[in-house]
């Protein structure tokens, strides 16, 4: 027969056991959330729906809430989220057009328009200078007509008289 | 001058519009070769694939000389459900003859696709497209869809939906005369 202080033993290991787990327990509770799911839903997409997260209804929609709350309960931040979500769902899930291939024109072609716009307002700037300095037209009945004109236009404005 | 600029800017804007559009829609070239029976090549089967149950990556390539079901699949669609037990029984009739269905998961989240996994007792492998640039080589714009790929990787028939009895018989025939 064992002495009485080894039948205690694991009697007494449970009791330290015990003492642990209420510390360890309410510290795993009160974690704060790092991120909200709100937030996350604003900015990705519903992949297969094709539209933001946050007004999409489709069983697949609410399979990634699902997956964002794990992750915000896990202790995870916005960044990390995304980061895991683009590693399930690859960047669709981020609704940002790739910078590669085809896509690239989403990011060239308004640059190449605001370029253009800024060319033709330099154009039109320089139209509107040249035609400032431009020397100014002849006042009114300073303008040298012919002989035959004159003749002919005092001829045409006396029929009115 | 200006209004010639201006007309050409416009014009090529529309003609970038257009092809934008086009390239959007999925590619059916795959479907028009192997219906005029040219049976192409699978594409991407070097691509390197997450395994979905573990660890490490795996790729299309590394079954070349078995006949393969490639089937397209997420937890959250429901003809995948419904096709998920037939496929299994396909993996041990192809087990037998030294094939083997591959599922390749597409727009699904990893634990999602466990518990699909575990649930069905599935038994083939299963790697995850995890930017879904497999599935798009593929013209996969929907799910489920089956490729039926021959001994020498060419794929010899297509399945855009639900597999059924009928199409497995005779596409694996087909692969295993090929």
């Amino acid at each position: 027969m064992r002495p009485a202080r080894w039948r205690l033993a694991p009697v007494l290991l449970a009791q330290l056991a015990l003492l642990g787990a209420p510390t360890a327990a309410p510290a795993a509770a009160t974690a704060v959330p790092r991120a909200s799911l709100t937030n996350i839903e604003r900015q990705v997409m519903c992949v297969t729906c094709k539209i933001p997260l946050n007004v999409a209804e489709s069983p697949q929609a609410d399979r990634e809430r699902a997956y964002i709350q794990g992750l915000i309960n896990e202790g995870r931040d916005e960044a990390q989220i995304k980061d895991a979500l683009v590693g399930q769902y690859g960047s669709t899930v981020l609704g940002l057009p790739a910078t590669h291939g085809f896509d690239l024109t989403v990011y060239l072609v308004p640059a190449a328009v605001v370029v253009a716009l800024l060319g033709l307002m330099a154009l039109v700037l320089r139209r509107w200078r040249r035609a400032a300095h431009a020397p100014a037209p002849p006042p009114p009945g300073s303008s040298s007509l012919s002989a035959s004109d004159s003749a002919r236009l005092d001829a045409d404005l006396s029929r009115f008289d | 001058m200006l209004p010639v600029l201006a007309a050409l800017a416009g014009a090529g804007l529309v003609a970038l519009l257009i092809y934008g559009v086009s390239q959007q829609a999925a590619s059916r070239t795959l479907d028009e070769r192997v219906a005029s029976r040219e049976y192409p090549v699978a594409p991407d089967a070097s691509s390197l694939l997450p395994v979905l149950d573990g660890h490490g990556t795996s790729s299309l390539r590394s079954l070349k000389g078995k006949v393969v079901v490639l089937n397209f699949w997420a937890s959250w669609c429901q003809p995948c459900e419904q096709e998920a037990p037939l496929l299994e029984r396909t993996q041990n009739r192809l087990r037998r003859d030294d094939g083997t269905v591959l599922g390749v998961t597409y727009l699904d989240a990893t634990p999602d696709s466990r518990s699909f996994v575990h649930h069905y007792r599935l038994s083939y492998p299963n790697l995850r497209d995890n930017t879904g640039a497999f599935a798009r080589s593929y013209g996969t714009d929907q799910l489920p869809e089956s490729f039926i790929i021959d001994r020498r990787g060419r794929v010899v028939a297509i399945s855009r939906g639900e597999v059924d009895q009928g199409f497995l018989d005779r596409a694996l025939a087909l692969a295993q005369q090929a």
